[in-house]
């Protein structure tokens, strides 16, 4: 049982607004990630579900049951820190068995326990390191252990991966989501990285200055952005906006097409540009053109599509896949798609 | 987490500290301030009452007043001068790739932890003394007439002893700070074809700037103070030749027992070191703010 | 240096930094090798080779009583450095973990008191002292060298504690652990290093303290500072025996010091060079 509710929280520090007011559901055994900009608020939000910080008004529900004002220990819930928190002068064992000792569990119970969560996390053979004798991955594992041991209503990370390299972040993004899988209790994430939040989540919260701009899956919010700042930041690489004549003629003040959805040619198209960098990445190629009448534009093409700097490319957008938004930003009427 | 509750432990938890320096500071000072207006003389008590400015200007007029003023900026400028130097030499000495860096580095630091009469004691008989010390056989082995240091250069010898002490010190944060330049830096300038004189000037001794500040500011507190070191060798002598402000104090309080004449040069002494205080709480203080 | 460095070069640099180290060092080494040899051979001229006679340490014991300034010296030193730190960790603590706009203030003030020259109130100290009947006693000399140290310590305290990341404490936190069990099983064991290191810094400290060590004491409570000094009086030129007593006086504390380099630059550059 894990379910979070938040009902007009803000948070205020000193003179800033951090959070001016925000309203989030969070289901039992969902995989929720809190994705947005650096000082978007989102690990602030996180660290008020925690109890980190003290909201400034609102209420928190777990479970249904206010805990606005508990001690962070009284909520149940477990945190993973982006420096993993680690206390360097215990062995893993002792840092994964920690909460279970504040709970005052005798030690046989704990033994076991902490074996078993070494087990799940292959650390086994670790247990009496300290962890400066660890690698990256290894003490991202023990922050995951400490978690897991508690058995808690639900698992916040804040940024966990944000410290691995990129290869490692891959394996433990799969670690992570695999252990969602068996254990399918809650998860809040936190992370700017917005591929992360499309691999993991059953559920985006993009946030962008304190407010929430959409919630929704993976796919929704990549099929039909509410507005621009979601169009712009879910997406890689990035969502070309298009203004002006071509914009008006399709009734927006900006239209929005993603690289996926352009068709290359060499021989014609609606649009004609050139080729400024050619990224291959050997299955894709990610085009980078400048197109006569927009700018610059990026396209992404077949791997097999041979053209390099310099060369002319024709290119048509999928006009079912336009994304058009007025002079606010707001996604209107989302006529060209079905999710 | 900062509510009202710990707010008040954590002024609780201070307090102590606070309060005992606050008395430290207070009493003492103002003891002092209270006794430079008076007429107050150990041996004579029959003189008592307000001496208005009369302790000061008995102080500012003894002609060895300016002595040991000028005697006390010598003290500070040469060991200063020597010291940062003399350590920037050796911490660039150090930094480089040497066998048995670790025994080298602890006979360099040694000097600063012997207490400041042994050292004045080592220097004053075994080294610099015009009949026994190693100079002295030095001399001798080179055919020249041995020079007797604490006679004819007093300031100077005590200038040496000082430096002697605080070398090391320079020596171990200027090498640090090195220590703590990026290597890649360093690389980079020698690709950009600097040569080593190019590099000192134009990235190792801008990066060893706040270094040399700190250490500059630091010794200067303690040397405006040193005391021991001229006690246990020269007295002060021959007449004011070796005496600074902090002896001369000593001088008129505990050998002259004026009590009122002390304290006005205690008084001047807390000015000077005030001056030098600004500029190290400046420096200090910018790194609270990382 | 990730590139390799010619043996050449490395060789030439190695000769020059020992020559360095050892006219540096020469001093110390001097005394030591004058400590072991006899009285006429102390005088005799430079000679770098003693007899290796140990009857000057013996002398210094029998005829000048070492053992009592240096008993004076290791309890003015530990007892003065552990009144400093009694009364300093708790405001250090305060200020590292519930800092408020003034913290800064406050410690910049703390700092400032040290900066206060010793002469300057040499007269009242010793006027109160007389008067309170605590010239030549142990406590009046370990309450000063622990006010003179105090915000030495505070501030090394100070920079150790800030150290601790506070994700740590919120990880004990969320881990269930209350207030006193986060002091003793997380805040003590990573704050034990930092402590032992002001502890070490500052024995030192207080053992080489030479103004007023010597004006406040003469005889009941002088420490090694005070019994060295008083050698300085021309009693003759019993070379061997004042060397036998300096070597006796920074031995232990040349060795403590040896480890204590890296808090040595830290300490005294109130945290602004690490």
């Amino acid at each position: 049982m894990g379910s979070i509710t938040l009902r007009h929280v803000s948070k205020t520090f000193g003179e800033a607004k951090v959070i001016p007011d925000i309203n989030l559901e969070i289901n039992d055994g969902e995989f929720v990630v809190f994705v947005g900009p650096s000082g978007c608020g989102k690990s602030t939000l996180l660290r008020l579900i925690a109890g980190l910080e003290d909201v400034s008004g609102g209420q928190i529900l777990i479970n249904g049951k206010e805990v606005t004002a508990a001690a962070p220990a009284a909520r149940g819930l477990a945190m993973v820190f982006q420096s993993y928190a680690l206390y360097p002068h215990m062995t893993v064992r002792n840092n994964i068995g920690f909460p279970l000792k504040m709970a005052k569990m005798d030690k046989a119970a704990i033994d076991k326990k902490v074996e078993a969560a070494a087990n799940v996390l292959n650390l086994t053979d670790y247990l009496e390191r300290r962890p400066s004798q660890l690698s990256g991955g290894q003490r991202q594992r023990v922050a995951i252990g400490r978690a897991i041991v508690r058995e808690p209503s639900a698992f916040l990370f804040d940024e966990p991966l944000s410290n691995l390299d990129a290869a490692l972040r891959g394996t433990m993004r799969l670690e992570i989501s695999d252990l969602h899988n068996q254990l399918k209790t809650t998860m809040v994430y936190v992370t700017h990285d917005q591929i992360e939040a499309m691999t993991m989540a059953d559920k985006i919260v993009v946030l962008n200055r304190g407010n929430i701009e959409q919630v929704g899956s993976p796919l929704e919010l990549y099929k039909s952005p509410r507005n621009l700042f979601v169009a712009g930041f879910i997406g890689s690489p990035r969502m070309n906006f298009i203004e002006g004549a071509y914009a008006q003629s399709r009734n927006a003040k900006t239209v929005g097409v993603r690289p996926e959805h352009l068709i290359l040619s060499k021989e014609s198209g609606l649009w004609t540009g050139t080729v400024t960098v050619a990224e291959h990445l050997g299955a894709d190629t990610f085009l980078h053109a400048n197109v006569d009448g927009f700018g610059p534009i990026t396209a992404r093409v077949d791997g097999e599509f041979g053209v390099k700097h310099g060369d002319r490319v024709y290119m048509t957008p999928d006009e079912s896949k336009l994304h058009r938004f007025d002079d606010k930003g707001l996604a209107l009427g989302n006529a060209v798609v079905a999710a | 987490m900062a509510t009202q509750n710990t707010k008040t432990l954590a002024r609780l938890m201070m307090a102590p500290s606070v309060l005992l320096l606050l008395v430290w500071m207070i009493v003492p000072l103002a003891m002092t301030l209270w006794f430079s207006f008076q007429n107050y003389n150990l041996l004579d008590p029959s003189s008592d009452g307000f001496a208005g400015f009369f302790n000061y200007e008995f102080f500012y007029t003894d002609p060895a007043f300016f002595q040991s003023i000028w005697n006390t900026l010598v003290i500070v400028g040469g060991v200063l001068l020597i010291t940062v130097v003399g350590g920037i030499a050796i911490g660039l000495l150090l930094d480089q790739p040497i066998f048995g860096q670790g025994i080298v580095r602890i006979l360099v630091i040694s000097p600063f932890f012997v207490m400041p009469p042994v050292a004045a004691l080592i220097w004053k008989n075994l080294i610099m003394h015009p009949g026994y010390g190693v100079f002295a056989d030095i001399a001798n082995l080179l055919g020249l007439q041995p020079v007797d240091w604490f006679a004819q250069y007093p300031l100077f010898s005590i200038v040496i002893i000082v430096a002697w002490q605080w070398l090391p010190f320079a020596t171990l944060i200027l090498l640090t700070a090195l220590q703590s330049l990026d290597s890649e830096q360093k690389e980079a300038a020698e690709m950009d074809g600097a040569n080593f004189f190019n590099r000192f000037i134009y990235l190792v001794l801008p990066h060893l700037a706040r270094s040399i500040t700190v250490v500059i500011l630091i010794q200067t507190i303690f040397l405006l103070g040193v005391y021991a070191e001229i006690l246990v060798t020269t007295n002060g002598g021959p007449g004011y030749a070796s005496t600074n402000i902090a002896f001369l104090i000593y001088r008129t309080a505990l050998l002259g027992y004026d009590v009122g004449g002390a304290s006005a040069g205690g008084i001047i002494a807390v000015i000077l070191a005030n001056i030098v205080a600004i500029f190290l709480m400046r420096a200090v203080g910018k790194n609270l703010d990382r | 240096m990730a590139r390799s460095v010619t043996t050449g070069r490395k060789i030439t640099a190695t000769i020059v930094a020992w020559v360095v180290a050892l006219i540096i060092f020469f001093p110390i080494l001097y005394t030591i090798i004058t400590s072991l040899k006899t009285e006429p051979e102390a005088i005799a001229g430079f000679n770098l080779i003693p007899s290796g006679t140990f009857e000057n340490y013996i002398n210094v014991q029998t005829q000048s009583d070492y053992l009592k300034p240096f008993m004076n010296s290791v309890i003015l030193s530990v007892g003065s450095t552990i009144l400093a730190l009694i009364i300093a960790i708790p405001g250090a603590w305060a200020m590292a973990f519930s800092p408020t706009k003034r913290t800064k203030d406050v410690l910049m003030w703390m700092l400032s008191t040290k900066m206060m020259p010793a002469v300057a109130v040499l007269v009242p100290i010793y006027l109160l002292f007389r008067d309170f009947g605590l010239l030549d006693s142990r406590i009046g000399l370990t309450v000063m060298l622990t006010l003179i140290n105090l915000p030495i310590v505070v501030w090394m305290l100070y920079t150790y504690f800030r150290e601790i990341p506070g994700e740590i404490l919120e990880a004990s936190r969320m881990d269930g652990a209350g207030l006193w069990q986060e002091i003793v099983y997380v805040l003590t064991p990573m704050a034990v290093p930092g402590i032992a290191s002001t502890l070490l810094l500052n024995i030192i400290l207080a053992w080489n303290e030479s103004f007023w060590s010597i004006r406040l004491t003469t005889t009941n409570a002088a420490p090694l500072t005070a019994f060295i000094a008083s050698f300085s009086s021309p009693q003759g030129l019993f070379w061997a025996k004042l060397s036998a007593a300096s070597t006796m006086a920074i031995a232990p504390i040349l060795i403590l010091g040896w480890f204590s380099q890296k808090q040595l630059v830290r300490g005294l550059t109130f945290g602004a060079v690490k």
